[in-house]
């Protein structure tokens, strides 16, 4: 199956289909979660169950968020919708794509689907120092326990959720799969999940950059773009 | 047309890239762009389910304590204090614009109709949602009754409130117009429609966001085109704050 890989050829680290989807699903996240916070300000009171309108049933409430977060700058409940249901559209193609292509091209089995050995106790704790220690060297381009994880964790249960959440939350889209509300534990729980996994999805941004900066930005940048190991690898 | 709306997409994309998201929407292109989407959301939905799939129904003992009021929750004119202190005794809804039999049907008229009584939840743009009980005629048997000519695409609902200076109003197609759960309900829960909730008339429709429930309903006009009716958007919300007027998402 495996062609060898010849000395003199730059290592392939991510595939055309990898890269493309990264970039566009990039800009497509930060448009939906920035259009998102402005819808949030229109109401920022959470609840679970079908209803919820009385801020004294809200089992939390959220900060407003400020304009330099939100997109447009300024409190609009409208064109913060229209943004974010057309990045919605880029969003939900974007994974179906990703999904059809990482399970033909097996980067998912191959590099993301954990075995039994990536949740044995040492190998986790080992993962976990080397990433303390910021000891990216051990890979030879290979995801180790950790990164595995959280990436399964995006694709598998954070992105489908916030697709799933989101659809739950349309009175129109409702009648074509009403079962889906109701899994989800009602309208206002939905509204509460769709708000909780957008965090989720932003926590794992925010490591995701983290992690990218210590690792060599540069390398891991040039990787994304144009698919291609560089040689230095002690550029961070 | 495709090859326009492919160009639009490729241009947005840039622009969005960019991060320059005012600037998308300011232009004509991006204007165009979320208009289509809107048109997108509108089909797929009716594509997913179907024309007349019911939104979900929901037992009395689900119904939250109450409705929220919201937008206009009175109407701050001499006429309609008066018809609220006559308990809306000689409050017409007239019926015209592209009908045959055009109809001034008084609130008995109504209520002698075949009512259609149905739990269902209000879902605000803003995010929150209500469940309560509404009863009323459904709009469909009124237009068959008023015979809609076959030229009018759209019914536009006529409000006594303006809300921010402005006349309220909606409209929706014929598949939402004939829609079963599309009914002129004059009941919450009950008794008869609150004030706050737009006494004595206000439209349900069912698989759209609150604010193309018409409340304080005066009139139903049957018309080809929306284009020279207030802004020319279909509705207040879409003419002055630039609201979707398919608010099924």
């Amino acid at each position: 199956m495996s062609d060898p890989v010849k000395p003199d050829k730059p290592k392939k680290r991510h595939s055309l289909s990898t890269r493309l989807w990264h970039w566009i699903n990039a800009a497509a996240l930060i448009v939906l979660f920035m259009s998102g916070l402005n819808i949030s300000n229109a109401h920022r009171y959470l609840y679970w169950g079908d209803y919820g309108y009385d801020p004294a049933d809200a089992w939390t409430s959220v900060m407003r968020f400020p304009g330099w977060a939100t997109i447009p700058g300024h409190y609009d409940l409208a064109a913060a919708r229209d943004w974010h249901n057309i990045a919605a559209w880029v969003f939900g193609v974007g994974l179906l794509f990703i999904w059809i292509m990482m399970l033909v091209n097996r980067h998912f089995t191959r590099d993301v689907m954990t075995s039994r050995s990536d949740w044995s106790l040492p190998v986790l704790a080992k993962s976990v120092r080397d990433h303390l220690n910021r000891d990216f060297s051990t890979r030879q381009g290979k995801y180790d326990p950790l990164q595995k994880i959280a990436y399964g964790t995006v694709f598998g249960i954070l992105l489908p959720m916030m697709i799933f959440t989101g659809l739950a939350i349309s009175p129109g889209f409702e009648p074509a799969a009403p079962w889906l509300i109701e899994i989800l534990g009602g309208r206002q729980s939905a509204r509460t999940l769709h708000f909780l996994f957008a965090w989720g999805t932003f926590a794992f941004f925010v490591v995701h950059i983290a992690l990218v900066l210590l690792s060599g930005p540069v390398r891991q940048i040039i990787g994304m773009i144009t698919g291609v190991e560089s040689e230095d690898r002690n550029d961070g | 047309m495709a090859e326009v709306k492919r160009r639009t997409l490729l241009a947005s994309l840039a622009a969005l890239g960019a991060g320059a998201c005012s600037k998308v929407a300011d232009s004509d292109t991006g204007a165009n762009l979320l208009d289509s989407a809107e048109e997108w959301h509108r089909a797929a939905h009716r594509a997913l389910a179907g024309r007349q799939r019911l939104a979900p129904e929901y037992a009395p003992e689900d119904r939250s304590p109450d409705v929220k009021g919201n937008g206009s929750v009175t109407v701050d004119t001499p006429e309609y204090q008066r018809a609220l202190a006559e308990g809306f005794t000689n409050w017409r809804l007239t019926v015209g614009g592209l009908v045959e039999t055009p109809m001034a049907l008084a609130m008995d008229e109504l209520r002698a109709l075949p009512q259609r009584t149905q739990i269902t939840r209000h879902d605000c743009v803003e995010g929150w949602s209500a469940v309560a009980e509404w009863k009323g005629p459904q709009l469909g048997q009124i237009l068959d009754a008023a015979r809609i000519r076959p030229e009018a695409n759209f019914i536009v609902f006529r409000c006594a409130d303006t809300l921010y200076g402005e006349a309220y109003y909606e409209s929706v197609d014929l598949v939402d117009a004939y829609h079963e759960q599309t009914i002129i309900a004059h009941e919450l829960n009950g008794a008869p429609l609150p004030e706050k909730n737009g006494a004595p008339l206000r439209m349900r429709i069912e698989r759209q966001l609150g604010y193309k429930h018409a409340k304080y309903l005066t009139a139903i006009e049957a018309v080809a085109s929306f284009d020279d009716i207030g802004k020319g958007k279909g509705g207040f919300w879409e003419d002055e704050y630039g609201y979707q007027w398919y608010a099924g998402i």
